[in-house]
């Protein structure tokens, strides 16, 4: 392969090193440490040598027979906690009734080593072989910053995989040798199903909680034996979600759920250009309001403190800031547009940019392809737009920090608070709640950093609440991004070259890449930054590429005058997986028959995070306005852990991707961003929903991720049918901006 | 300061009655179920019952409530078994991150007080005020129209 860089997901390994002790009560503890060949680089450094392991999580069997699983990610909707407990209770051939998932808590003590020792063991006795080892792991925990990352797709991959699976058959072992010690008789002649051991030829049963202690004797071995797909019983299954009860009663607690004895509630305002300053505050109208009781400068934000959100809402309304901006209030959309461009042009004319695939000859395939086409697509900033508001609620006391809050990485936000109120990182505790969504919002701090900041002002618990105002205004967005392509055909109407240039490579590495086989590809990028602070957002940059490479090769289809699917679905070439995932969505659709008048039906097929899936998008264009009337998917992520979960999560890619593609735009405007809460940042509502059907192909190949891979091919699956509906090629998003009434 | 009804139970209100009943619920009360979403109106995530009406919290003054009777998520449910809303909503598994999710209880368990049988555009109409992020739209109208099945075939 003559790719310049290829990005890798390392290959995790199933040797782990699996501890085990038995706690307080009886209960049997066993933990599982990985050794990822980790994508992030952190964690590389931090595990360099073959032996070296990352503590990953613990599962406890309790005297009340209940099966605990200590996992090291957030629930934000994803139904992670549900598929890892299936995991974990499928291998222990435990009672599903009997399985509870509880997010490692505390982190600090988590990660703390010592800590974390009393935690988990409580204050019982270590078999002493297991010291060192118990040490080490959890040691490497506390240094490996990232590893509590809920992001990429990577619960069920990696923790699942090489974590619940493997903790659960090794206690499970464990058990069995217990329990044929006890009763004396072949381990092999013992049953183990429900969360019991039964021992049919002396008619014994007994609950794997009698086992525990005896069980946590043994050396766990090393390589517990797996089971073989046909033998699962709970994975594979759509087991109902753990935590849907509580989301139904309104019990179930986020961050901003939090509430504490004499709990202050904070609003606050950072600087609407992003990069200003505090120059002054005028606090007098704020301070005369009821309720108001402390304005505290940031410096770059103003918070109001108050007795609750109400009155520190209105007190933020009645502050009078002067901010200072530097010139940055000059940036408007249409400059960031043309900054773009001309980044774009000068990396054509001087042949500059960062060299992503360089396959054949492009320039020559150019100038010998019988029909060439260019096209030149456009993403806005986008805003994240979580339902839950970023919040936080901090309480410096007695020498730590406390913190309670909703973030896609505790270790991180720990750090990033310790580090702005000068504080040891192990003195600040990470209380996390279930995230009210997050798409790669809450991977960030700026909301706990400035929760610390405002409590160590309060020197009182204090919550700090965002407005939807400032949720828009201050997000960390999706990259705008301009992407240009040149393709070419041969006699035969063969694509023969692809050349795209974009700026700003973000990650992952291979998002632009196609899995089609044209000979000559020409990938690279072109940096040009501006202050807009980025972040990652639902497939981070997938979602952008897949709606500039799917819509161009749709071009090229249409330049071939070949049928899109038929086009694609040639140029898969030793793409079984590609091919059958295109195949099943084309034909589930009804690919071929004709889709009704003023209707048209595009395709679109993307790999992201292990997963492949392509989507069938039908749609009618009506005096301008664009129905989408149904959406078929089809994706295979090697192996559905819980069906019905991977059907809710594309459901829920497509939904997030379909409101994106039709109305979604952030843009700035002297310097700030214009829109501000829902009126006119618009989501897709109930009565604009597609039918959405989803077929699950189980390739049986590596497991893939399930939270991002439906986001991406659902914009130029829908650019694709409007084109077939009545010709016009959207290459802007959102659809919104443009005028259909043709 | 008001007196309110929430939940059945006479309350007394001490909150400045500009107040949204949506920071009275959640802070004096402590009923935190109920959520603030956009602060506007535009989301339905702080939806309550004003005598029985779905009505958005964040945008209605305490004063408003005087008098009246409140049922906020916590006071769904028919003695100790969950309303026939809330049981469907499990059947059909429709919670994601479920922050949107008491709102749109609310919304549906008034639509189903109003019309027992909903048609595709009475749920439209009803629901298009609650924005789910997840995009659990399809399994929220599937959930709707189990519930009013088994309303029908409990009355």
């Amino acid at each position: 392969m003559a790719d310049a860089k290829k990005t890798r997901l390392g290959k995790w390994t199933r040797r782990g090193l699996i501890t085990a002790g038995v706690v307080t009560g009886g209960a049997l503890v066993v933990g599982v440490a990985i050794r990822p060949g980790h994508r992030a680089p952190k964690l590389r450094d931090v595990v360099a040598d073959a032996d070296e392991a990352l503590l990953n999580l613990w599962v406890k069997i309790g005297a009340d027979n209940r099966t605990t699983a200590i996992v090291p990610h957030a629930e934000m909707g994803q139904g992670v906690h549900t598929a890892l407990a299936q995991m974990l209770a499928d291998e222990l051939d435990a009672d599903w009734n009997l399985v509870d998932v509880q997010e490692a808590p505390a982190h600090a003590e988590y990660a703390n080593h010592n800590l974390a020792k009393g935690f988990l063991f409580g204050d019982a006795e270590i078999p002493h072989a297991l010291v060192g080892t118990v040490d080490g792991v959890v040691l490497k925990l506390t240094q490996a910053m990232d590893l509590q990352v809920t992001g990429g797709s990577l619960s069920v991959r990696a923790t699942g995989l090489h974590g619940m699976r493997v903790a659960g058959a090794a206690a499970r072992e464990m058990l069995a040798k217990a329990a044929a010690a006890d009763w004396k008789v072949p381990a092999r002649e013992l049953v183990l199903k429900n969360s019991h051991v039964s021992h049919d030829a002396s008619g014994r049963t007994a609950a794997y909680a009698d086992f525990a202690s005896a069980a946590a004797q043994f050396a766990p071995s090393s390589k517990p034996k797996l089971k073989d797909p046909g033998a699962f019983t709970v994975i594979g299954t759509s087991a109902k979600r753990l935590d849907i009860p509580a989301k139904v009663d309104g019990s179930a607690a986020f961050g901003i759920d939090a509430q504490l004895p004499d709990l202050k509630t904070a609003t606050i305002r950072g600087c609407p250009v992003f990069g200003g300053r505090v120059a002054a505050v005028d606090e007098a109208a704020a301070r005369r309001l009821p309720g108001v009781e402390r304005i505290v400068n940031l410096g770059d934000a103003v918070a109001v403190v108050a007795d609750g959100y109400w009155h520190a809402h209105r007190g933020l309304a009645a502050l009078d800031i002067e901010w200072s901006t530097d010139g940055r209030e000059a940036l408007d959309q249409a400059g960031i547009f043309a900054q773009f461009d001309g980044a774009l042009a000068r990396a054509e004319i001087e042949d500059d940019g960062d060299v992503e695939v360089d396959r054949g000859d492009c320039e020559a395939a150019l100038v010998a392809a019988s029909s060439r086409l260019e096209g030149e697509y456009r993403v806005p900033y986008l805003a994240h737009a979580a339902m839950e508001p970023m919040n936080c609620t901090a309480w410096l006391h007695d020498g730590v920090c406390e913190i309670w809050t909703g973030t896609q990485n505790p270790l991180g936000a720990r750090a990033a608070a310790a580090e702005a109120i000068r504080f040891e990182p192990e003195n600040v505790i990470v209380h996390n709640a279930y995230l009210g969504g997050a798409f790669g919002r809450r991977s960030v701090h700026d909301y706990v950093v400035q929760a610390a900041r405002v409590a160590e002002a309060t020197k009182a618990p204090t919550k700090l609440v965002w407005s939807r105002e400032e949720d828009i205004a201050q997000d960390k967005y999706r990259p705008a991004v301009t992407s240009r392509f040149r393709g070419g055909l041969d006699d035969d109407g063969h694509p023969v070259v692809w050349t795209n240039l974009y700026v700003d490579k973000h990650e992952p590495a291979e998002a632009p890449r196609i899995p089609y086989a044209i000979a000559n590809q020409r990938i690279a990028s072109m940096p040009s930054p501006t202050h807009v602070p980025f972040g990652v957002w639902r497939a981070v940059d997938h979602s952008q590429h897949a709606f500039f490479t799917e819509s161009f090769i749709d071009e090229l289809a249409v330049l071939a005058n070949r049928d899109p699917y038929r086009f694609r679905r040639d140029l898969l070439v030793d793409k079984p997986r590609h091919r059958k995932v295109l195949d099943t969505a084309a034909n589930t659709a009804g690919w071929g028959t004709a889709p009704g008048p003023g209707r048209g039906r595009g395709i679109a097929l993307h790999e992201s995070f292990g997963s492949i899936v392509a989507e069938v998008v039908e749609a009618r264009v009506d005096a301008g306005k664009v129905r989408v009337e149904r959406v078929v998917c089809a994706v295979d992520a090697g192996y559905a852990v819980n069906p019905d979960g991977l059907v809710a999560q594309m459901e829920s890619g497509i939904v997030y991707g379909l409101t994106a593609a039709l109305y979604g735009e952030i843009s700035l405007e002297q310097g700030r961003v214009k829109q501000s809460n829902f009126h006119d940042y618009p989501m897709l509502r109930i009565d604009e929903m597609p039918q959405v059907e989803t077929v699950i192909v189980d390739s049986g190949g590596p497991l893939g991720g399930a939270g991002e891979p439906g986001t991406p091919p659902l914009a130029p699956a829908l650019a694709n049918a409007i084109h077939d509906a009545i010709g016009v090629r959207i290459r802007e998003l959102p659809i919104s901006k443009h005028n259909l009434n043709v | 300061m008001a007196e309110v009804t929430i939940n059945g139970v006479a309350r007394h209100l001490a909150a400045d009655p500009d107040m949204p009943l949506l920071w009275a619920i959640r802070e004096e009360l402590g009923l935190t179920g109920t959520k603030f979403g956009c602060g506007i109106a535009q989301c339905g995530a702080c939806t309550v019952h004003l005598d029985g009406v779905a009505v958005r919290s964040c945008t209605t003054p305490l004063r408003a409530a005087a008098g009246r009777s409140v049922t906020t998520i916590e006071g769904l449910q028919a003695g100790d078994g969950r309303h026939p809303v809330q049981q469907a909503w499990i059947d059909e598994q429709v919670p994601q991150c479920g922050y949107c999710q008491s709102g749109q209880i609310m919304s549906a368990a008034a639509l189903l007080a109003r019309i027992p049988a909903p048609t595709d555009n009475d749920i439209d109409a009803a629901m298009r005020g609650n924005i789910c992020r997840c995009g659990t739209y399809s399994r929220i109208r599937r959930a709707i129209k189990r519930a009013a099945g088994e309303g029908r075939s409990n009355g």
